[in-house]
């Protein structure tokens, strides 16, 4: 009795500590091939990388110790600096548009009183579901530096002379800051259209009560509400500006390693990599880009959730 | 009454002219590109520019398929893409089912840390990752360009979230008395369920993986292997660029796509908008 009565109180218990093990293992288990991947194709090529910034290599051979002596190549050098200089012009021009632009198309579709709002929605989207390459080839021929190319025949309405937009020093920025701006433009108002949407419509009536008009309910209501989605789009466009290379290389097709007017931080370090062969400058280039982005992501974070955001937090 | 609405309609004609004129911006590259791929190549300079299609659709796609293995690039792409979304959905959904319905220890620390790893840029790890991928022998095939994509924390994420709000907890208890393995219950309770959480999924995966450049540019060097991108690129190339050819490569490449979309355009926005939002 005694006996049975211990086996009874046992066999769950047994039991219930098999199953936890049971939840534990299967736990890492399925969690296991995200991280076995990320550290083969993750991990081990970004601490890798860190360590050939500080080698001299070809590709072939031994490699050499080199000290900070490839970060000073890099640094020394002016093309990454002009590089440098392309990417924030182009990441500004390209991006800062984009999000305002953004927050008016969204608010418009949002007003309850606009028929096809679906319509609009659905073709200002379009353009996202395009290849960079698509983008750049199309931008390509559109803005081919022939005089009598489709933009600079619409420029030539406006008495404008015709541009090279393929090596002048601003026409090749404009060009394809315009087509980030195009291609990403209605991606942006479809998130602040959802963030729009999140908000209470009493908060408008309360604003209304208190007499505020339709541009003071804007910046003091729509804007501050909207504040998360417009933290994520600026951190999302500026880690994506950071990293611009396809739409560039492809503007430029066979002419792109050659020239400096559109050259970026990426499409430098390819360049060092692939076509000069010098993997530790490359590398060096690919950690200053990833201090460059941590750095210019986080200020603009702080930035936009800095103090204006706390005024309107109701 | 009537004044005042009266009023407000006409308060939204501004608000139509910019919706109008962001539409036509958003559209004008799709019709202009068609209008390109149907004339011949010296019709991107004549005065006044060419704006209605012209007969030349066939020559021009001809041309195409005469520089480039147009269609084995297309298969390639859908080939990538498809192999690449399955793979990311079965490794994303089963670790978010982990996250979301077992206790281990760490479990928060592992999720943290797949958090982090969205922070690390593609490119940091460019050239090991080459370099790995050519000692593997995977250089210029679909299996080296496609391992990068699996890599995928967002999916995760997503699955978390999805898995522990619509599958209930009593549901798992219940399986487990009927003596389920958790692998069965995965199978069989989570996988139906997540259906929805895997189109979502799906659609932003494959759209990435399609429209990607550098990684498959770095790899793919020999053109059986090309995507449609690479391909495409490739057509940029020429020193004497034959323009309608190129247009018409590039509307041929996008069209499945919009298509696609004008189909499951919902589906596409909400994806988009429940990746990014809940990120």
């Amino acid at each position: 009795m005694e006996l049975a009565r211990d086996q009874k109180t046992s066999i769950p218990k047994k039991k219930k500590r098999s199953e936890r093990q049971k939840d534990m293992l299967s736990g890492y288990l399925y969690i296991a091939p995200f991280f076995i991947i990320f550290a083969i194709i993750g991990l081990y090529p970004a601490l890798f990388s860190i360590y050939l910034a500080f080698q001299k290599w070809s590709g072939f051979g031994p490699m050499e110790f080199a000290g900070l002596n490839n970060f000073a190549i890099v640094l020394q050098d002016p093309l990454f600096w002009k590089s440098l200089y392309n990417t924030l012009i182009m990441g500004v021009l390209g991006t800062a548009p984009q999000l305002i632009v953004g927050i008016v198309l969204a608010y418009f579709l949002n007003m309850a009183a606009v028929k096809f709002s679906n319509f609009f929605r659905v073709t200002i989207f379009m353009p996202y579901i395009t290849s960079m390459v698509a983008v750049a080839l199309v931008f390509g021929v559109f803005f081919s530096s022939n005089e009598s190319s489709l933009a600079n025949f619409i420029i030539g309405w406006f008495g404008m002379d015709p541009v090279n937009w393929k090596t002048s020093e601003w026409g090749a920025k404009i060009a394809i800051s315009l087509m980030v701006f195009w291609r990403w433009v209605g991606y942006n108002t479809i998130i602040y259209l959802a963030g729009l949407q999140s908000i209470p419509k009493d908060l408008y009536e309360a604003a209304t009560i208190d007499g505020a008009n339709k541009i003071q309910q804007f910046f003091h209501v729509t804007i501050p509400l909207l504040k998360p989605f417009i933290v994520l789009t600026v951190f999302m466009s500026t880690v994506g500006a950071m990293q611009l290379f396809a739409e560039p290389t492809v503007f430029l097709g066979g002419q792109a390693f050659n020239r400096d007017e559109a050259m970026t931080v990426v499409m430098y370090l390819y360049r060092d990599a692939f076509n000069l062969n010098s993997f530790g400058t490359a590398s060096a280039t690919a950690v200053l880009l990833l201090i460059f982005i941590v750095a210019i992501a986080g200020l603009n974070t702080w930035l936009t959730s800095g103090k204006k955001a706390k005024r309107g937090r109701i | 009454m009537a004044k005042t609405k009266q009023k407000r309609s006409l308060g939204l004609v501004p608000v139509y002219a910019v919706l109008i004129f962001a539409s036509l911006f958003s559209l004008f590259p799709f019709y202009w590109m068609f209008v390109m791929s149907t004339r011949p190549s010296e019709a991107y300079n004549s005065i006044p520019p060419a704006l209605i299609p012209g007969t030349k659709l066939v020559e021009n796609f001809q041309r195409v398929l005469d520089s480039i293995p147009f269609f084995q690039s297309m298969w390639n792409t859908v080939l990538l893409c498809t192999s690449v979304t399955l793979v990311v959905l079965f490794i994303s959904s089963l670790a978010g089912f982990a996250f979301a319905k077992f206790e281990f220890p760490g479990k928060n620390f592992f999720f943290v840390a797949i958090l982090l790893t969205m922070v690390i840029p593609p490119q940091l790890g460019l050239i090991p990752q080459y370099y790995l991928v050519s000692e593997l022998g995977w250089l210029d095939t679909l299996f080296g360009a496609g391992i990068l994509y699996l890599l995928n924390p967002l999916g995760i994420f997503l699955m978390r979230q999805y898995i522990s709000q619509s599958v209930p907890d009593e549901l798992i208890e219940a399986a487990k008395l009927d003596g389920c393995s958790n692998f069965r219950i995965y199978r069989s309770i989570v996988l139906p369920i997540v259906k929805p959480a895997f189109a979502t999924l799906g659609i932003i995966v494959f759209t990435l993986v399609w429209g990607e450049f550098l990684w498959q540019f770095t790899v793919l060097r020999s053109p059986e292997s090309y995507t449609l991108q690479v391909a495409l690129a490739s057509l940029n190339n020429a020193y004497n660029i034959d323009f309608g050819m190129l247009l018409s490569g590039v509307f041929w490449a996008t069209a499945p796509l919009i298509i696609i979309f004008l189909l499951f355009n919902k589906l596409f926005i909400s994806s988009i908008t429940e990746g990014s939002v809940k990120s």
